[in-house]
């Protein structure tokens, strides 16, 4: 079993367990070995032996993240304990021209953390301090290893959480969350990262260190922060994130509705949001996706639904009982066949978990698939889904959906064998497919994965040369190196004019035919 | 316009623009003469006023309604005023996706009557009536509802932009979920017309509450202020804003905001007035002055923005009527204690170097508590002789994507942090 994204058509290197091609995206080994060797003597020096890993053996532990099918070696891990050495390693690399990539946890979806042949990773899970729980401020100090429950963990003693939670949760850091600008079942009421962390300190690509907001709103100057939130590590690493705190709410009820089908659970969607309800999460899962989580986690989930929907209403006691009962009211118009409401905590993790434990239980039922991540109007749901279905038929592969119906991001589960000939490249061009029904309904081609190496092939579909030259201003700004995760996110890098000192002929990049200078 | 011949902007400006005239007196940017004013009517005729600019090495200052023109430091020239208010249309309302797209010289008021009609709203106040959705972009206004929906930041899913050298780019999209590249919209909430001119903009929405009440209580000092809020804050009654308000004769009221389902605010009504105690007053209509920035009711004042963390709300009010006592200015405080973002006016007659003294005394305590202290608006000799953006981390890394944007430093130059 394995969980691969991605199309062929992919900028990204090539799938599969032999050592990929050199890219633009991966580098090659071999590349600058004196650049690496002279970082590895300054990581050496500012932090202790077990902080360098230049052993082939051991950096093959670091050669993929959560997309496992995407693996480079490493040319040097490092992992850093503190902002001084990691900022040391950062301006080392600066120095010599070598790139890095920073890692949390490695469980981001796109291949944002994908080492780099010829570069340094830069790992921060011994980064993992909670500096600060500010109650009376609402606001937590953070490194960038902190996982990020343990943010939620440190603050429930004191009345608070922190919103934003991937599926991951219990693993991912909030480095990566901050990288990824991540989400999860509750941005539909309480927003991304992006809305949640308030300051970081971050280190440049040229091993500057600056502080980006802080505990305050507002900072004064260029919203820089708002920027790098989300920049999948292309504009430096960030070494503290000072985040928001959420008050916790008086009420929580969580709701699991059976539908006959996911036109039904759609309408009821459209339905409660038309009313003005907005509940923290509202999430659907179809047949297919029902049968794999049931296998995997025997959560219970209504027999013969075609459809599910976990409702999440939370806030203040009187507004969500009177929200409890519009949302009954507008499922049971909708064609509910049987609606559950937690009673304790218990039941309500029984219902979520069968909700996030989805992408792995699919695992169950198929071989090999592709977690997809796309999103769209989301009016344009049924329209989606049911083209979709059409897709699935015509090609006989199955895709199982999972999604956020409320904000219309879909995660298609795209299932099959890759023992069978043609089955993988069939499943890829599906999967290519629902990204391109995203994009003709005016969506977005990742709504919480990130683009990273995975879908930088796919960015031009989304944005016009200018739109993503516009985007690279920023990049060259931050990085005129071009040494941070470099190959991620845009399909092919701007040149920021001479970088001093650093190369005296024409860039590689361009001779090679894989970038052009502006 | 120093070096350039007024005949030949003209006539370069006029082909790109169906709409270009003579500026009057009254186009002037803060104080700062411009000599022509062109009207583009969509994104490709900003685009060509922009590339005409740059062939003929003029600078240009974007306008919408010009009601928070003379915000940020005067321009150090602005030989065209880019004025965007023939571009004042809401394109797109899709009530079924709660989001709205509007043109960048649609009135706020128009858009918020738009999508109002379907019970909808876009979650941002207006402190200064009368503006356009491009002017509340390029300075970040906000008001008291900032405590539960956020900021500019938080609304923007996409934009449509003009650079400096005539490109069109957009950036984010239509949907409320997309982390496909970076998130320019953010990098351009707040940046005074520098970075790049905003033609088209797209928001999520929120749906209008049924119900909402305001409670007053009144605060004798600082501390009580501060302990009012934390009450609030820390409760489960999910204000939708707590305000602060403190006269120049130092006397203070507290404000909370609770929006919702009328049984939900009836409810939560009852337990903030418990919280609030004694004197505690409600209404369905807000406060006078609500939202209201206290520099705007007095012609001539210096207008400041504070910023802290929550914890720093009763050393900040205290330090600033400190300083403004100790040199004799009247200073009236309001803004959202929730946040920790505060405005405040020093009087009209107050000298120059009263002034920078409640500035650096302030700032100082602002900074200590996480936060900064900036003048927004104020006369000519205020801005000329205060620190008024004050020290700016990052200021480095700004510059350089000032210089990336807009190397010949054409859009409005000198208006923001640092001289960028």
């Amino acid at each position: 079993m394995s969980g691969t994204h991605g199309t062929q058509t992919t900028a990204g290197p090539v799938l599969g367990d032999t050592p990929p091609e050199a890219t633009s995206a991966t580098g090659e080994a071999g590349d600058n070995a004196a650049g690496i060797e002279a970082v590895g003597r300054v990581a050496r020096t500012v932090m202790p032996e077990t902080g360098v890993i230049a052993d082939p053996t051991q950096l093959r532990t670091y050669e993929c993240d959560g997309l496992a099918h995407y693996r480079v070696t490493p040319a040097l891990v490092v992992l850093p304990e503190t902002t001084e050495q990691l900022a040391a390693v950062v301006k080392a690399c600066a120095d010599h021209g070598v790139p890095f990539v920073a890692r949390g946890s490695g469980t981001g979806l796109s291949g944002g953390a994908l080492p780099r042949a010829d570069g340094v990773l830069v790992v921060t899970s011994r980064m993992r301090t909670i500096r600060e729980i500010r109650r009376a401020d609402q606001r937590a100090v953070v490194e960038p290893g902190v996982i990020n429950l343990d943010v939620t963990r440190a603050a429930t003693g004191e009345g608070y959480y922190y919103a934003p939670d991937p599926s991951s949760q219990q693993i991912c850091s909030i480095g990566g969350n901050l990288a990824e600008n991540s989400g999860g079942a509750h941005c539909l009421k309480y927003g991304f990262t992006s809305n949640h962390v308030l300051g970081t300190e971050l280190v440049t690509p040229q091993g500057d260190l600056v502080q980006l907001g802080g505990l305050a709103p507002d900072s004064p100057g260029y919203d820089l922060l708002g920027t790098v939130v989300g920049s999948e590590g292309t504009l430096g690493i960030a070494t503290t994130a000072t985040v928001r705190l959420v008050r916790l709410p008086e009420e929580v009820r969580t709701l699991l509705v059976g539908f006959h089908s996911t036109d039904d659970a759609g309408a009821a969607t459209s339905a409660i949001i038309g009313s003005g309800v907005l509940p923290a999460a509202i999430e659907m899962m179809d047949a297919l996706a029902i049968e794999a989580a049931e296998a995997a986690v025997h959560c219970n989930y209504p027999d013969g639904a075609g459809a599910v929907l976990v409702i999440e209403l939370d806030g203040a006691a009187a507004e969500v009982e009177h929200e409890y009962a519009l949302v009954e009211r507008f499922c049971q118009e909708n064609g509910a066949f049987e609606l559950r409401l937690a009673i304790d905590a218990t039941e309500r993790a029984l219902i979520w978990r069968g909700r996030k434990s989805a992408f792995a239980a699919v695992g169950r039922i198929s071989p090999d698939y592709i977690v997809q991540d796309g999103v769209i109007p989301r009016t344009a749901l049924p329209e989606v889904l049911r083209a979709i279905a059409e897709l699935s038929e015509s090609s006989g592969v199955r895709v199982a959906n999972v999604f956020h119906a409320g904000d219309g991001n879909l995660h298609p589960l795209v299932l099959f064998d890759g023992e069978k000939e043609g089955a993988t490249e069939a499943a890829e061009q599906v999967s290519g497919a629902i990204l391109d029904l995203c994009i003709t309904h005016g969506g977005a081609i990742t709504g919480e994965h990130g683009v990273g190496v995975d879908k930088a092939a796919y960015m031009p579909k989304m944005f016009t040369d200018d739109d993503l030259d516009t985007m690279q201003l920023v990049r060259c700004a931050f990085d005129p190196g071009n040494i941070s995760n470099p190959g991620k996110v845009f399909p092919t890098p701007r040149l920021c004019g001479e970088v001093p000192g650093k190369r005296k002929k024409a860039h590689p990049l361009v001779e090679a035919g894989l970038a052009d200078a502006f | 316009m120093t070096t350039i011949s007024l005949d030949a902007a003209r006539t370069a400006l006029a082909d790109a623009c169906r709409e270009v005239a003579d500026a009057t007196a009254a186009d002037a940017v803060d104080g700062v003469p411009t000599a022509l004013v062109a009207r583009p009517g969509s994104t490709e005729e900003t685009a060509a006023v922009l590339r005409a600019a740059a062939a003929q090495g003029l600078t240009v200052v974007p306008r919408g309604q010009g009601t928070k023109l003379g915000w940020g430091r005067p321009p150090e020239s602005a030989d065209v005023v880019l004025d965007l208010s023939r571009m004042d249309r809401v394109l797109d309302h899709a009530a079924g996706d709660l989001i709205v797209e509007t043109q960048a010289g649609a009135l706020l008021g128009d858009v918020q009557q738009t999508v109002g009609s379907a019970g909808q709203r876009l979650a941002l106040d207006e402190p200064v009536p009368g503006g356009t959705v491009g002017g509340m972009l390029a300075t970040n206004a906000s008001g008291p509802g900032r405590v539960a929906v956020g900021t500019a930041r938080d609304l923007l899913i996409g934009c449509t932009v003009v650079r400096a050298d005539g490109v069109v780019a957009k950036a984010g999209g239509r949907v409320v979920k997309n982390v496909a590249g970076y998130d320019l919209g953010k990098l351009v909430i707040g940046s005074f017309g520098t970075l790049v001119v905003v033609t088209e903009a797209v928001f999520r929405l929120h749906p209008v509450p049924a119900a909402r009440r305001f409670l007053t209580v009144p605060f004798g000092a600082p501390e009580d202020a501060s302990a009012l809020v934390q009450a609030v804050v820390h409760a489960q009654v999910v204000p939708a804003a707590v305000e602060v308000e403190e006269r120049a004769d130092g006397s203070g009221t507290v404000g909370v905001l609770l929006e919702g389902t009328p049984a939900g605010v009836e409810a939560r009504t009852a337990t903030a007035r418990q919280l609030l105690g004694a004197g505690t007053e409600d209404a369905e209509q807000p406060p006078s002055g609500w939202g209201v920035l206290p520099w705007t009711e007095q012609a001539g004042s210096t207008g400041l923005k504070l910023t802290c963390a929550l914890s720093g709300l009763a050393p900040v009010l205290t330090a600033a009527r400190r300083a403004a006592d100790e040199v004799g200015v009247q200073l009236t405080v309001r803004g959202s204690g929730g946040a920790g973002v505060l405005y405040a006016a020093l009087a009209a007659d107050a000298p120059v170097d009263a002034v920078a003294a409640v500035v650096a005394r302030t700032r100082a305590v602002c900074t200590e508590h996480g936060g900064s202290l900036v003048v927004l608006d104020g006369p000519a000799a205020v801005k000329a002789g205060v620190d008024t953006w004050g020290p700016v981390p990052a200021i480095d890394l700004m510059r350089r994507v000032k210089e990336q944007f807009d190397p010949e430093r054409r859009l409005a130059p000198g208006r923001f942090v640092g001289g960028i």
